[in-house]
C-alpha cells in the first residue's frame, strides 16, 4: 500500500474526458514520475491531488486518509507540499520572509492571530529559515526582494519553502519548464540531494526526459487521461507502447 | 524599546513630536497678517487631521497590507459616530464609554460585512463593500430614523436620560468631556503677534492617534502583518503553504473597521452629533485617496495623506477671487484679471480640481505616494554627499 493511492479517478470537463479510470500508487520514500504528451491529463491529475479540482468519481487517499473535498491549505497541513510550473513565491517579500512563512504555517497551523508579537523576536523560526537558506546556498540573498531573482533561484526558493515544512509528499509540476540548461541541472542536483538526505516521497510531472530519467524510480505514462503503463525507467525507455504514444515512432 | 526596532521608534517619535507641537507648527504666520489664512492651527481642523489620520491608518492595515480595496469604510465611521452619540444620550457625557462602544459596534458590523464581502476578491470585493456602505447610508437616512435621527441627524437633547450623569439641571445641553475636562475647552497662547490654540479635544484625539499609530506599527512588524503582505503578494502560494487566507483577511477587515469606528466615535466626541452623510460613498472614497496619496502600505503615508487632503479641503477652499485679486494687485489691470481667471478654477470651490490633478500626478509619477517622494529626495541628498566626499578624496590625491 503506497502513501498516495489514486483509485478509479474520473474527471470530465464538458465533453472532454480529462481523466479516465486513473489508478496510481506511489510508494513511500520513492520518486515517482508521471509523464505523457500535452493534454494527457497530468496537470488535471495533480490538481485533483491538491484540492484544486475534485474528481467526478474515484478516491484519492493520502496515508490512509481521503483528500477529496478538502481545501488546498488543509491538504498541505496533512503533509503534501506542491511546487508549481511557474515558481509561485511571495514576490513582494524578502527571501528570508518567504522562507519564514511556511515554517510559521507548520508551527501555528492555518491561522493564528499573532498580531502584536514582533517577527524579529521569533528566534526559532528565524534560525530554521536561515538554516534552510544556508543549505540552499542562498544565505547571501536573504534580504533580497524575491521577485528580482532569476527564475532558477525562484525555483530553488520555492522548493526550499516546500521542504521547510518537512512534507511527507512533495509534488512537482514540471519543475524545470522554461529553464536554461544550467538551471535545469542545478534543480536536478537539488532534487537528488533532497532524495538522498530526507525521508520524503516525491511525485513529479515532467516533460523533460533527461530530468525524469535522472530522478525517477518508477514512471507512469499517461495518455489521453488514462495510465498506459507503469514501470521502472529502464523498462519504460524500451516499451513499444510508450514509444508510440509519447516519444513518437521514430524515437 | 516598546517592542519596536530602532527605525520604527524614530518614526513613532517623529509623529509624536509633530502631534505635540502641531498647534505651533501649523500656525507659522502672525494672526493679523495676510498669510494668516494659511494657518491651520485651529482646534477644529487639527482635530480633523488626527481623526482622519486614525481613519487612514486603519484603512491602510486592510488596503496597504492585504491589497483588498474596501470602498465602504465610511459606513464604520458613521456607525462609530452613532454609537458614541447614543452613549452620550443614554449613559454619560464621558467620552471613554462612548468611544469604547463606537469601536465595539463598528467591529461587529465589520465582522458581518467582512464575512460576506471577503468571499470575493478584487473588484467584486470593492463593489460588495460599496453596496453595504450605501445600504447602511440609505437605511440610516430613512428606515432607521428612530435610531439615527434620519435627515436631521442624531443630536443630544436636554431630556436624555444620561444614567450615570443624572438628569441635566440647567437649560444647557452638557458637552462631552473626560472626567470633567471638556473636549471643547481651548486655551489661547499669545506670543507677540502669534496666537496658538491648545485644545483639550485636539490633544485627547492626538494621544489616541499616537496609540493607534503605535498599534499599527506593531501589526505591520508582526507575523500576522507578514501573512497579510503574503496575501497581497501571492494568495495561491499562501493556500498551498497551509495557510487559510480568509480568517487573516477577516481579522484585518475587522481591525480596520474598528479603527474607522474609533475615528467616528472621536468625531462625535469633538462635536456630539452624527449624520448619515458621514457614511456617503464619497467619504469612503476620500480615505482611499488619503492612503494612496500618502503611500499605501507605508507606516506614515496615510497620516500624511489625511493631513494634506484635510488641509486643502479647509484652507485652499477658502481662498476666493477677492483674495486672489489682492495677491496679484501688483500686476497691470488686464494681466491681473487674466492671471486671476487662470488660477481661480484651482482654488475655492475648485480645490477638488487641484486635488484630482495632484492625485493623478502622484499615481503616475510616484506610485509609492508622498513617502516615495520623501525617499527620493533623501536619496538625492545622500548621493550628493557621497559625491562630495569622493570628489574631495580625488582632489586630495597628489598630482603626478
Amino acid at each position: 500500500m503506497g502513501i498516495l493511492e489514486v483509485k478509479d479517478v474520473n474527471k470530465r470537463f464538458g465533453g472532454l474526458q480529462a481523466l479516465g479510470n486513473v489508478n496510481l500508487s506511489v510508494e513511500e520514500n520513492s520518486c515517482h514520475a508521471i509523464i505523457g504528451p500535452n493534454g494527457a491529463g497530468k496537470s488535471t491529475l495533480l490538481n485533483c491531488l491538491v484540492g484544486k479540482l475534485i474528481p467526478d468519481t474515484g478516491s484519492v487517499m493520502f496515508d490512509g486518509q481521503s483528500v477529496l473535498g478538502r481545501k488546498p491549505y488543509e491538504i498541505n497541513q496533512m503533509g503534501i507540499s506542491r511546487v508549481f510550473q511557474t515558481p509561485e513565491i511571495f514576490g513582494d517579500l524578502s527571501v528570508l520572509e518567504n522562507m519564514m512563512i511556511p515554517i510559521f504555517a507548520r508551527r501555528d497551523g492555518a491561522f493564528r492571530m499573532h498580531a502584536v508579537e514582533s517577527t524579529s523576536t521569533e528566534k526559532a523560526i528565524l534560525e530554521q529559515a536561515e538554516h534552510m537558506l544556508d543549505s540552499l546556498n542562498m544565505a547571501d540573498k536573504r534580504h533580497m526582494h524575491s521577485a528580482s531573482m532569476s527564475r532558477g533561484d525562484k525555483r530553488r526558493l520555492e522548493i526550499g519553502m516546500c521542504l521547510a515544512q518537512n512534507p511527507r509528499l512533495l509534488l512537482l509540476d514540471e519543475p524545470t519548464a522554461g529553464m536554461a540548461r544550467a538551471d535545469t541541472n542545478n534543480t536536478i542536483d537539488l532534487l537528488k540531494q533532497i532524495k538522498d538526505e530526507r525521508d520524503i516521497t516525491i511525485a513529479i510531472i515532467e516533460h523533460d526526459m533527461h530530468v525524469v530519467f535522472s530522478l525517477a524510480e518508477r514512471i507512469t505514462v499517461l495518455a489521453q487521461g488514462t495510465p498506459l503503463v507503469e514501470d521502472t525507467p529502464e523498462k519504460i525507455k524500451g516499451h513499444p507502447k510508450v514509444r508510440e504514444a509519447y516519444l513518437g515512432e521514430s524515437a | 524599546m516598546l517592542g519596536l526596532e530602532k527605525k520604527d521608534i524614530r518614526i513613532l517619535l517623529i509623529v509624536a513630536v509633530l502631534t505635540l507641537f502641531a498647534p505651533f507648527i501649523l500656525n507659522p504666520f502672525p494672526a493679523g497678517s495676510g498669510w494668516a489664512q494659511f494657518n491651520a492651527g485651529y482646534p477644529d481642523l487639527m482635530q480633523r487631521f488626527v481623526i482622519f489620520g486614525i481613519f487612514a491608518i486603519g484603512f491602510n492595515i486592510l488596503f496597504g497590507l492585504t491589497g483588498y480595496l474596501s470602498f465602504g469604510h465610511a459606513a464604520f465611521l458613521g456607525i462609530g459616530s452613532y454609537s458614541a452619540v447614543w452613549m452620550f444620550k443614554l449613559l454619560s457625557m464621558n467620552v471613554l464609554p462612548a468611544i469604547a462602544l463606537a469601536v465595539i459596534t463598528s467591529g461587529l458590523f465589520a465582522l458581518l460585512i467582512g464575512y460576506i464581502s471577503l468571499r470575493r476578491s478584487g473588484i467584486y470585493f470593492s463593489i460588495l463593500t460599496l453596496a453595504f456602505a450605501q445600504m447602511t447610508y440609505a437605511l440610516a437616512y430613512s428606515v432607521l430614523t428612530p435610531i439615527t435621527g434620519g435627515e436631521t441627524g442624531l443630536q443630544l437633547a436636554l431630556d436624555d436620560p444620561r444614567v450615570l450623569d443624572g438628569a441635566s439641571t440647567g437649560s444647557n445641553i452638557p458637552v462631552p468631556g473626560i472626567f470633567g475636562l471638556e473636549m471643547r475647552s481651548n486655551s489661547q497662547l499669545e506670543m507677540g503677534d502669534w496666537v496658538f490654540n491648545l485644545s483639550t479635544g485636539y490633544y485627547f484625539s492626538g494621544i489616541i492617534m499616537l496609540l493607534a499609530f503605535y498599534l499599527s506599527i506593531r501589526i505591520f512588524r508582526s507575523p500576522f502583518g507578514m501573512m497579510l503582505r503574503a496575501i497581497k503578494s501571492n494568495q495561491q502560494r499562501l493556500n498551498y503553504t497551509g495557510l487559510n487566507a480568509r480568517p487573516y483577511t477577516l481579522a484585518a477587515f475587522m481591525i480596520s473597521g474598528m479603527y474607522a469606528g474609533l475615528a467616528g466615535g472621536l468625531m462625535a466626541a469633538m462635536d456630539p452629533l452624527a449624520g448619515a452623510e458621514r457614511m456617503f460613498w464619497t467619504a469612503s472614497g476620500e480615505v482611499v485617496l488619503m492612503t494612496i496619496l500618502g503611500g499605501a502600505g507605508t507606516l506614515i503615508g496615510p497620516v500624511l495623506g489625511a493631513g494634506l487632503i484635510k488641509y486643502m479641503e479647509n484652507i485652499l477652499s477658502k481662498i476666493n477671487s477677492d483674495i486672489l485679486h489682492t495677491w496679484f494687485a501688483f500686476l497691470p489691470d488686464g494681466l491681473e484679471d487674466f492671471v486671476v481667471s487662470m488660477v481661480y478654477p484651482f482654488i475655492g470651490k475648485g480645490w477638488h480640481l487641484t486635488l484630482g490633478l495632484m492625485f493623478m500626478a502622484v499615481v503616475i509619477f510616484l506610485p509609492g505616494g508622498l513617502v516615495e517622494a520623501g525617499q527620493r529626495i533623501s536619496r538625492i541628498f545622500k548621493r550628493k554627499k557621497t559625491d562630495e566626499t569622493s570628489k574631495k578624496s580625488t582632489t586630495t590625491e597628489p598630482a603626478e
